[in-house]
């Protein structure tokens, strides 16, 4: 598993370059903005992904939460927490991303780095929601209690997103309309595609590597062996 | 015994357990009335602006003290075990978490509405749309901290570095019923020539809805290890 997970984050290495090259260099410059709006072509793919990332995140509390205690006790459910942890770490990384893709493309656009929109705010919340869960399984040394908790936190986070969304969007609003494919050159359209699915790759790969480092951290801890691959590291405490 | 009546006997021992830390709850109070006293220095001696963002000041002064209280009140849960002890009756873990929620509420909700007087004297401000509509505010808002403050609280309490994870989990999590609740009493405060007041206490319902059901549901998950 790991091994197909590696080569699509290199396929997403590799299609990120030539949706890069292809939205510096061919696509065409926008009309009002001029060059200053190519940081779409990485700031809407990584916001997409972020949404992915926790959106996965959520996908991953509830498996643990619903897992029966017989999936936990033969070590099946251990798979959830995992891939809670690699996603919500993931996540956090894109979002910091996208928040300061998005102030360095508000600056020269609005003439700030920094305004009080719907779409900014609810990020910069949801950011600091998962940055939380992630300080939470920082504190908390228990395996079980660690996954459960954070599940729970990620599951009360993530209801909250478009609650965030529309209570800021009644107090205050400011940000252009989303672009949809539709209302979008072609041209423009196509670098914007390949670099969703460059940083979804890339994520994905980097999801393989993260489940399998927080696998061998839990087995360290639990001095279990490492009957997944053919490495036994693990070994008994 | 019923859940309901079981959620009651338990809310008779917390409101006892308030009873009998109320040094606590005074310290409590005092903080909150000190935090309004700080910010003003924030604004300096304009009484205009001061007046202006008073509903603000209540709210983050009330935010500050919630974390105080939620935070003691799931300490002597855990301090004598007597939460583990709790868990071996045979309740109901909804019930656990609706009688401590429950005089939360109260607890944050007294404090914010002996905060109306002096949010009053402090920033000379008025309630222009009634003082039983700005005291319901108040209340709601206490609630809608309160809701996931308890969850949170009973997890932070059992972790290390607990009084920073509190605000942590707890703060961007707030800020929709935050920002209902500012918005709300600032327009009881100011005046409402507009109307607005019903749909920001409707968005701080909403949250009330949202998070005493969600949360009332997840609550018996932490106690499970």
């Amino acid at each position: 598993m790991p091994r197909k997970t590696t080569i699509i984050g290199i396929l997403g290495i590799l299609l990120y370059i030539v949706g890069c090259y292809d939205g510096l260099l061919v696509a065409p410059a926008d009309r009002f903005m001029g060059d200053i709006q190519r940081i779409m072509y990485v700031h809407v793919p990584c916001a997409w992904n972020t949404l992915v990332c926790f959106t996965i995140s959520l996908v991953a509390a509830l498996g643990w939460l619903l897992s029966g205690a017989r999936a936990r006790a033969e070590g099946r459910a251990w798979k959830w927490d995992e891939l809670l942890e690699a996603t919500t770490e993931i996540g956090v990384v894109l979002g910091a991303f996208l928040v300061v893709q998005g102030m360095l493309w508000a600056k020269p656009t609005w003439g700030v780095y920094w305004t009080w929109d719907p779409r900014l705010t609810t990020v910069a919340v949801m950011e600091l929601m998962f940055v939380a869960v992630l300080a939470l399984r920082g504190f908390v040394d228990e395996p079980v209690r660690r996954a459960t908790w954070s599940a729970v936190v990620t599951l009360v986070a993530y209801v909250n997103v478009p609650l965030v969304y529309f209570s800021v969007k009644w107090w205050a609003s400011l940000h252009q309309v989303q672009s949809s494919p539709s209302t979008v050159d072609p041209a423009m359209v196509l670098p914007l595609r390949i670099n969703a699915f460059a940083v979804l790759f890339m994520s994905i790969g980097l999801m393989g590597l993260r489940t399998q480092l927080a696998r061998r951290q839990r087995q360290a801890l639990l001095g279990e062996s490492d009957s997944d691959s053919t490495a036994s590291s693990g070994g008994a405490a | 015994m019923e859940p309901i009546a079981q959620c009651f006997t338990l809310a008779r021992k917390e409101l006892l357990l308030q009873w009998r830390t109320r040094a606590r709850f005074g310290s409590v109070l005092v903080f909150g009335v000190t935090a309004l006293l700080i910010f003003s220095f924030a604004v300096g001696p304009d009484s205009t602006a001061l007046k202006a963002h008073a509903s603000g000041y209540l709210w983050l002064a009330l935010l500050l003290m919630s974390t105080l209280s939620l935070q003691e009140s799931a300490r002597l849960d855990v301090q004598n075990g007597a939460l583990e002890a709790l868990v071996l009756l045979p309740v109901d873990g909804r019930a656990l978490y609706y009688a401590k929620a429950l005089v939360n509420t109260i607890t944050l909700g007294t404090l914010g509405t002996l905060l109306v007087p002096i949010v009053a004297v402090l920033y000379d401000a008025s309630a222009k749309e009634g003082v039983g509509l700005l005291v319901l505010s108040v209340w709601l808002g206490a609630a809608a901290l309160v809701a996931p403050g308890t969850l949170y609280a009973v997890l932070t309490s059992r972790a290390r570095a607990g009084d920073v994870m509190l605000p942590l989990l707890l703060f961007p999590l707030v800020v929709p019923a935050l920002l209902g609740s500012v918005k709300a009493t600032e327009v009881i405060m100011l005046g409402d020539p507009m109307g607005r007041v019903y749909s920001w206490l409707g968005l701080v319902i909403a949250f009330d809805a949202i998070y005493w059901s969600l949360c009332g549901l997840l609550y018996p998950l932490l106690l499970e290890d």
